[in-house]
């Protein structure tokens, strides 16, 4: 079991290293040089920060230690074009927008997906089940920047109570939740209606049938505690996601978050932010990857047990 | 007179894309207590069709019962509803299947699986419980049980995997044991050692066994009764003596003479029997065996033969029974 | 049941010339025109294919059917709803929506065309190699593979986008293909890998000899017809997914080149008259690239149907 855990951890911080040498050699790539002094206008004192920072007048070899060394201290880098805020804080003002965003989206996701899918097989070829699949094939083929808009327009214009956009209470996450929520949603749902057939199929629930107990606890107990098992393992893939996605939904719907600051910032070619966030990002994504590794190895013990060497 | 369980023309359909498909086609049998009674057949003759009604353990669409009764105890369980027989199985009736790699659930520690029957069908605390699956395990001759109930499925052998299968069928005591050909998927060593434990179950608890296999070498040791099934139907009864030493329809001889045995020349060839059974979608008329029979009249084809009985507990359905028959084989005009 | 007239040559033995083995009734149909068989049942997939096919044709045509072409600014005729003149409407600069979303359509199918072909070859490249190498550089390729698919892909994505387009007019196709197939390709590549290990373990489970079972035709009637199946699907997976991803850049500014037109980009433009009611503009290219993906999604999981061979009807 640690055997399993290491690996994964090795893996995760090769790739992390990987991600951040790539930014580091892309950003250098820019065609024009933004880091060159002479091709940008950049304010003395901001200029002054960079230098030190990064030092930009020094050879390349040696700026790639110093951005590493920055990133081993969680220094994220700051602003090219504004001296108010340095990367890390500007994380830790909008981080928690964009997270608790994501966090509802992957609630109602995870909730309701996975249920629609019990149902639709349960129910095969019934009604139940075409209702399920029609709402199933819209939301992964409807992507969510189509529905953002679509909910503004059709929702959010026509009722009082749901804002058009912005943040602050409750009633401003509902619209973005759930236009990011439905295509992880429909995904779930999919994958728990084939899963839940085939493990209906298996012997091991007529076993569970023919003791006797009864349908709900074979349907809890039994199936869906198999059937539920290919959805953690693409946990970490739905959070990748999510993460796009909110780089739009933000957008769209005006939410203060990192997102949208992300969104900007490549818009703006502010290229030692992009190179800051995105190296944060490589950091989430692959943290969530190394986490439900993890939780699947802990819900199955088949994994967890045979690489103990059986 | 109280038989366990008594069958009366059961017929069990499917319904399906394209028609139905009859699997049981009109049986009729009993069990009583603590005997031990062999369905044998080859695969799709309809037995695990009939085995699973007993529990009414089917998909319900697509099958369905056609006709028929099925009595245990005295009730039909043909007219129970599903929450009735959650009453019944795995207390008065248990069932043990073919594959014991994939008939227990990956993900649940096998005392818990244990656990969840017992529960379900005696008034017993947890901790009384869990100490109950202990000695079911005992019972099947787990080595280490307090150990084992804590470990998944796949740290099993698959001989040890029956086991606990048997165990968990046992939990309640019940009157009647369903084995769904329980050695087919084991190594021949360990099949010899799942049927002794079935027998000594057996003698310990009187249970009694509906055994469902496509291998008469299994049948010899532990069954009372024999029961032949071809195509839906029931082609010869009769205990494991007359059948083994006296069998009397053609289908039966045959899979006798399939069985290899040790004293047979090297030089003989294995004897299968050729050909494949009629499809259950459009049933034949007649025999259903005519089409591979070697001693097959004309008669055959058209009409299903009658119920013979040759002594009072040895019966076979076939032309050959009838006089005009074995007129005609003596060769002359009588 | 005594009452049947017996007669005695009823019970004569029938004879038989042979033992016919049961003549299976079900004609043996070639496995190709079977799958296409079963697909041609699935009237989702159906409607999917149908879709695209037509889509595939505006594409080419709805350029040419309007009259007007897609880079004309009539700013006169700007924000013109959908009317009998301009089909689809107008947008900013008045130009014509209907040419400009049929053109989108034929850069974004391009696009997610592009990359997934380029996605097949590198991946048929890559996996093949790692196939026919020895164990040692077989491990260490799919270890890197490994490494580079656990890479999230619209990070390198945006990043590649970012640093080879020009700020305000955006990327080129060459550039938005390359940095979508940058780490696409691993599935394929191990897909293709898994064929060609197989191919090894003919050869030497095979006495070649005695079954004069050269390489090329195990290739040919085995590895190739087996691997064509999933290949496809895959296939049906990675179009959408670069459209996709397209859709995603465009939003974030790093679209296709102006005044080129894709999906991506006419749905940010249209986001941008949103709150003044024009929804037709962000509506149109919206509703485009929910059919292209439905379609993909049906069809593969159609295609997915119709090759599983557990599902025979």
């Amino acid at each position: 079991m640690a055997k399993y855990i290491l690996k994964r951890l090795v893996l995760g911080i090769i790739t992390i290293w990987a991600v951040i040498t790539i930014t580091f050699v892309l950003m250098h790539s820019v065609p024009g040089n933004p880091f060159a002094t002479e091709s940008r206008k950049i304010p003395e004192n901001i200029l002054e920060n960079l230098k030190k920072k990064y030092g930009l007048d020094k050879p390349k070899s040696e700026q790639y230690i110093m951005y590493l060394e920055n990133i081993a201290r969680f220094d994220f880098g700051e602003s090219m074009k504004s001296s108010s805020e340095t990367v890390n804080q500007i994380i830790a003002r909008r981080f928690p927008v964009s997270a608790r965003l994501g966090v509802q989206a992957i609630l109602i996701a995870l909730i309701f997906g996975p249920a629609l899918g019990a149902i639709a097989a349960l129910y095969q070829n019934k009604g139940p089940d075409y209702i399920a699949m029609i709402i199933s094939i819209i939301g992964v083929s409807v992507p969510s920047f189509v529905l953002g808009s679509f909910l503004i327009q059709f929702v959010a214009a026509k009722v009082d109570w749901i804002p058009i956009g912005g943040w602050g209470e409750f009633r401003h996450t509902l619209l973005p939740s759930f236009a990011l929520a439905l295509m992880p949603l429909a995904q779930f749902s999919r994958l728990m209606r084939s899963s839940m057939l085939e493990v209906l199929g298996q012997d091991y629930i007529k076993t569970a049938k023919s003791k006797g107990i009864s349908r709900f606890a074979v349907i809890m107990k039994h199936a869906v505690r198999n059937a539920i098992l290919p959805i953690v393992s693409i946990l970490g893939t739905t959070v990748s996601d999510l993460v796009v996605g909110s780089f739009v939904i933000e957008k769209i719907f005006g939410i203060p978050g990192l997102g949208q600051y992300f969104t900007i910032s490549v818009f703006n070619r502010d290229y030692t932010l992009i190179m800051g966030v995105t190296v944060f990002y490589a950091f989430i994504l692959i943290l969530a990857m190394l986490l439900v590794d993890i939780a699947y190895m802990l819900i199955d013990p088949r994994i967890r047990l045979t690489k103990e060497g059986h | 007179m109280g038989k366990l369980l008594e069958v009366k023309d059961l017929a069990v359909s499917f319904q399906t894309y394209f028609g139905e498909v009859e699997a049981v086609r009109g049986v009729s049998f009993h069990v009583d207590r603590g005997e031990t009674v062999a369905l044998v057949g080859e695969s799709g003759c309809g037995k695990s069709v009939t085995a699973n009604s007993i529990m009414q353990l089917l998909p319900m669409p697509p099958a369905f019962y056609k006709n028929g009764q099925i009595l245990f105890e005295g009730e039909d369980i043909v007219k129970k509803s599903d929450k009735e027989m959650q009453k019944i199985r795995g207390n008065k009736i248990s069932m043990i299947f073919q594959d014991p790699m994939t008939s227990l659930n990956p993900t649940m520690k096998i005392g818990k699986q244990i656990v969840e029957g017992i529960l379900k069908h005696q008034k017993l605390s947890k901790d009384e419980a869990k100490k109950k699956a202990i000695e079911m395990l005992e019972l099947v001759s787990v080595p280490q049980p307090e150990k084992r109930i804590n470990q998944y499925p796949h740290e099993f052998s698959g001989g040890m995997r029956q086991r606990v299968m048997i165990a968990l069928a046992m939990v309640s005591n019940p009157e009647l044991l369903i084995a769904d050909e329980p050695t087919t998927a084991l190594d021949v060593t360990v099949q010899a050692q799942i049927l002794d434990l079935m027998k000594q179950i057996q003698d310990k608890l009187g249970t009694a066994i509906i055994l469902i296999t496509h291998d008469l070498g299994v049948v010899a040791d532990i069954s009372d009764r024999v029961i032949v099934m071809y195509a839906g139907k029931f082609m010869e009864e009769g205990t494991t003596d007359e059948i083994f030493k006296n069998p009397k329809h053609p289908y039966t001889r045959k899979l006798l003479g399939s069985v290899p045995r040790l004293d047979m020349d090297r030089s003989e060839s294995l004897h299968s029997i050729e050909g494949t059974p009629p499809d259950l979608y459009r049933p034949p008329k007649g025999c259903p065996f005519f089409d591979r029979c070697d001693e097959a009249m004309i008669i055959c084809k058209d009409y299903m033969p009658e119920k013979e009985y040759h002594t009072d507990s040895h019966y076979s359905y076939c032309w050959l029974n009838h006089p005009m028959a074995k007129a005609a084989s003596e060769g002359s005009e009588i | 049941m005594s009452d049947m007239a017996y007669t005695k040559d009823m019970f004569e033995k029938v004879k038989r010339e042979s033992y016919h083995a049961d003549e299976i009734n079900r004609p043996t149909i070639k496995y190709w025109a079977d799958v296409w068989r079963r697909l041609k049942m699935n009237k989702l997939a159906m409607t999917g294919l149908a879709i695209l096919i037509i889509m595939g044709i505006m594409s080419i045509i709805g350029p040419h059917l309007s009259g007007f072409n897609y880079y004309e600014q009539d700013l006169f005729q700007k924000n013109i709803r959908p009317n009998s003149t301009y089909w689809f409407g107008t947008d900013e600069l008045g130009r014509d929506l209907f040419s400009r979303a049929w053109l989108g359509t034929r850069y974004s199918l391009l696009i997610g065309i592009a990359a997934a072909f380029i996605d097949f070859g590198m991946g048929v490249l890559y996996g093949g190699i790692a196939g026919i190498a020895s164990r040692k550089v077989d491990a260490v390729m799919m270890r890197i593979a490994e490494i580079i698919y656990s890479i999230p892909y619209m990070l390198v994505v945006i990043l590649i986008s970012v640093v080879f387009s020009t700020a305000g007019s955006g990327t080129s196709m060459f550039v938005l293909v390359f940095a979508m197939t940058i780490t696409g390709w691993v599935p394929m590549a191990n897909l293709v890998r898994g064929q060609v290990l197989q191919l090894k373990e003919y050869e030497y489970s095979l006495a070649s000899e005695s079954l004069g079972a050269s390489k090329s035709w195990i290739l040919r009637k085995h590895i190739i017809p087996n691997s064509f199946g999933p290949i496809l699907v895959n296939l049906t997976l990675t179009i959408p997914r670069a459209i996709f991803a397209e859709a995603t850049l465009s939003f974030m500014g790093l679209g296709l080149q102006l005044p080129k037109p894709s999906l991506g980009t006419l749905a940010n433009d249209g986001l941008a008259v949103m709150p003044i009611g024009l929804f037709y503009q962000i509506m149109i290219p919206s509703i485009l690239i929910s059919l292209i993906m439905f379609s993909f999604n049906v069809l593969g999981d159609g295609l997915r149907d119709a090759l599983d061979p557990r599902l025979r009807k």
